[in-house]
């Protein structure tokens, strides 16, 4: 138990560390992968909570029929070796058996679907979206737009190199100069397409995931329940820097989304950030 | 089924077992069991560089940073080309080329391949493949480095404006030659398996191994020119000026490529796993000393993943932004696929039910592919979900997946028959130790590599990454581990080898060293068979159908 204490104290230290490194965010909910984790990213949206929880039912299943099958072969090992077991039976057919083991899966998998449908036709088939963001894969970065403020023009997201990321706290090959900003509590289209290369435009905790390709304009949807900044990486292979084009969505209220937008969707500088947060650090020793 | 009587056939009398000069036994070869010894060389050879591929890949893995590789594009060009050699160059040529040939005539009673010239060239087109991919290595590709890292897929753009410099062409060629090669295998499996069956082998009769090599040969022949057609359309996209089939710009649909390309594709899968699922059932039935449960279930079972493997294809794409009722659709009939492969799992686990279990080497391969093989096919059904795939697809939850059932299911398959017919192809014995070691190993190595994976997709990791951010650190590292056990398990099965050949003249073994149980025409005849067996066709006697396989 006291080692067991030791080990979070010495967790609780190192996250401190990190939270402190980035003076400026450390308030800002971060949502990505987990460290170490081993389980799907938190769930930001109303269809990564449904995805969740398919994903939580087949897991379930699929788990039992894993440990049936092991079980049952672990037994069969046992009590049919050959020293337990030294003449074979010269059974070779059941139909009744042969039928279970057709039909029962078959239910197995009507009780898979059903969820798995409704989940599909969700995530699938826009609802009536208030707002709608364009999203254009380059080799490589990403160009967000937003179609219906002529106001604000389109910009440029690229990564954040390593030492970038200590600076302002954020996660390296996550982390970008420049988010796409969007509303919380409101749907949001999203327009999907690429200029060459094929990319893919993924935010996992949002259950996003859609094909950037040249030529053909993709569209899917979200709605984001908290602030907070949101992590995804791009899911199609596009060359060299595949791994280095991060996806970095920040949900920010209604209020302050209308203000970007006011200000001709200005994106913050996070570097003129830092400096002030230095500086206030500074002045609070 | 019209099968013509085996007695019609010519067979040639000058079979006193005089085998050629070296040059033209290896070089000019129709004999089939020569052949199918070289496919088994070349399958070796071609493991151990896609092996190679793989453990680099997992050692620049090891740690977040990119630390071994001295650019991001030589990564690319690694998992591009372990994908392709391990499937094409190691997997096919070991189960169909190999296997397949060394025991189909003789499990179905012929004395050779219904053409063994072309049989030849099925073989000697392959290493001509082979160069062409090893060429493609050293030649420029994109982005200022060498060879091609497009991955496997090869989806265009990125293969043909995006990857400039002749590293492509070459494994386009090198493809066309390997596909053209399967094709004539195929053609060559299915005429000698539908006409040179012994004289009374109906269809029902014949062995397992030969129903899931006829099965597989024809979706070679109905796959692969499928994938000729877009590797052509692909060369001449690439022309500067050329043909736009692909190209958006001029009015091309990029997106036809992955239609094209995965309705090969997923049949291939199929392909790589159904004579494994051949193979085991002939190893369950041998060591459980029963006749195989449900035998008809068995071959339909296959026919029928053969058949719903060619109608769920887009499954490999339900995030290129399909229409909803279509990916309805795909989802189904991807779900269907678990129902003959269940009822293949319970075949087997009933076959040993009632036996009398032996836990040879071959049986404990065929027992660990089982068990990969469920765990590969359960997260299968996992991402057949277009819902929850979007948030799988490309990540390493796939690529733990298609690991279980390929780098496990069909390469178990492939020590399973090395090691159940290892004395039937060479005459004598392995060592015992040393071969339970290598399972021991390998089965630890391969878990400890792909099971993590499971955890790092859904964690969100993608594919295809030289780098990843420090929260997939710990998982990555266990997977890199397994690696060193994986490539110790790979010395290991060397040094069985090693040890069987010099010790080959105290093992020698006689026609069914398995004993009861093993009940096929193989066990027949001598081990090694002569040069040519069945100078008089063997007579497959009546009797219950199910009983005589």
């Amino acid at each position: 138990m006291r080692a067991l204490n030791a080990m979070l104290s010495t967790a609780g230290a190192g996250l401190l560390t990190l939270m402190s490194a980035g003076a400026a965010f450390a308030q800002d909910r971060q949502v990505g992968p987990t460290q170490d984790g081993w389980y799907l990213q938190e769930a930001a949206t109303p269809v990564m909570e449904e995805l969740t929880r398919v994903h939580d039912i087949v897991q379930v299943i699929i788990t039992l029929i894993v440990i049936f099958v092991v079980g049952l072969m672990a037994y069969i090992m046992i009590r049919f070796r050959e020293s337990k077991n030294p003449v074979p039976s010269k059974t070779s057919h059941n139909t009744l058996i042969e039928v279970i083991w057709t039909v029962v899966p078959v239910i197995i998998l009507v009780i898979i679907a059903i969820p798995s449908m409704n989940l599909l036709y969700m995530q699938d088939r826009l609802p009536q979206t208030q707002m709608t963001v364009k999203v254009v894969g380059n080799t490589w970065n990403w160009l967000y737009s937003y179609p219906d403020y002529e106001n604000v023009e389109e910009y440029v997201s690229n990564p954040l190199d390593e030492t970038q990321s200590k600076q302002v706290g954020q996660p390296y090959l996550l982390a970008t100069d420049a988010p796409l900003i969007v509303p919380i509590n409101t749907k949001v289209k999203v327009l999907v397409t690429s200029v060459n290369n094929m990319h893919a435009w993924a935010v996992p905790s949002f259950g996003v995931k859609m094909d950037a390709v040249p030529g053909i304009i993709n569209e899917t949807w979200f709605e984001v329940f908290e602030e907070g900044t949101y992590y995804g990486q791009c899911s199609e292979i596009c060359g060299i820097n595949h791994y280095y084009m991060p996806i970095e969505v920040k949900a920010v209220s209604q209020a302050e989304f209308a203000r970007f937008i006011a200000g001709g969707g200005e994106v913050e500088d996070k570097f003129a950030k830092l400096e002030g947060g230095a500086a206030v650090s500074a002045a609070n020793d | 089924m019209v099968a013509i009587s085996g007695e019609d056939i010519p067979v040639v009398h000058d079979d006193h077992d005089e085998k050629p000069r070296f040059f033209e036994r290896w070089f000019y070869s129709t004999n089939h069991k020569d052949i199918g010894t070289l496919y088994l060389i070349f399958g070796i050879i071609s493991g151990l560089v896609g092996g190679f591929l793989s453990f680099m890949m997992r050692l620049e893995l090891m740690a977040p940073g990119i630390d071994i590789f001295t650019n991001e594009h030589t990564y690319l060009v690694f998992v591009s080309m372990h994908g392709l050699i391990m499937i094409f160059f190691m997997v096919m040529p070991a189960l169909i080329g190999g296997f397949g040939n060394w025991f189909i005539p003789i499990m179905i009673g012929a004395p050779d391949m219904a053409f063994p010239r072309m049989n030849n060239l099925s073989f000697w087109l392959l290493p001509v493949a082979f160069i062409c991919l090893m060429i493609s290595f050293f030649v420029p590709g994109a982005a200022e480095g060498n060879g091609f890292g497009g991955s496997w897929v090869m989806y265009p753009p990125l293969s043909t404006t995006g990857s400039p410099g002749p590293a492509f062409d070459f494994i386009i060629i090198g493809l066309l030659a390997a596909g053209f090669s399967s094709i004539f295998g195929a053609i060559n499996f299915i005429t000698t398996i539908l006409n040179m069956r012994a004289p009374g082998m109906t269809m029902h009769k014949m062995p397992l191994f030969a129903w899931s090599v006829l099965v597989t040969a024809f979706l070679l022949l109905l796959a692969l020119p499928v994938l000729a057609a877009a590797l052509f359309m692909l060369l001449t996209d690439r022309i500067e000026g050329g043909t736009a089939f692909f190209d958006p710009a001029r009015g091309g649909d990029p997106q036809m490529f992955q239609h094209l390309f995965w309705f090969f594709g997923h049949p291939e899968v199929y392909i790589m796993i159904l004579p494994a699922f051949g193979i085991v059932s002939h190893i369950i039935s041998t060591f459980s000393k029963k006749p195989i449960f449900g035998y008809l279930g068995m071959a339909y079972a296959m026919v029928a993943i053969g058949v719903v493997g060619f109608v769920v294809w887009a499954h490999h794409m339900y995030t290129i932004g399909m229409d909803v009722n279509v990916k309805a659709y795909f989802v189904l009939a991807t779900l269907v696929i678990a129902v003959p492969t269940g009822v293949k799992v319970f075949s087997w686990l009933a076959t040993m039910w009632g036996g009398s279990i032996r836990f040879t080497v071959p049986m404990i391969w065929a027992l660990g592919f089982i068990f990969l093989f469920v765990v590969g096919g359960v997260t299968g059904v996992m991402l057949a979900n277009a819902g929850v795939d979007t948030y799988l697809h490309d990540t390493y939850y796939v690529v733990a997946h298609f690991h279980y059932v390929l780098s496990m299911g069909a390469v178990f398959g492939i020590f399973a028959a090395w090691y159940y017919w290892h004395g039937k192809m060479f005459g004598y014995h392995y060592s015992g130790f040393l071969s339970r070691l290598h399972f021991w190993l390998f089965f630890i190595g391969v878990n400890m590599i792909f099971f993590p994976q499971h955890f790092l997709g859904l964690n969100g990791m993608p594919r295809r990454y030289v780098d990843y951010p420090v929260e997939f650190e710990f998982w990555n590292q266990v997977s890199s581990w397994g690696a060193f056990v994986t490539l110790a398990s790979v010395v290991v099965f060397f040094l069985v080898m090693a040890e069987a050949f010099l010790m080959r003249k105290k093992r020698k073994v006689g026609n069914n060293y398995w004993g009861e149980g093993a009940t096929t025409l193989e066990w027949t005849i001598s081990s090694p068979p002569p040069y040519h067996q069945f100078s008089v066709l063997p007579r497959i006697d009546g009797g219950d159908e199910d009983h005589a396989h």
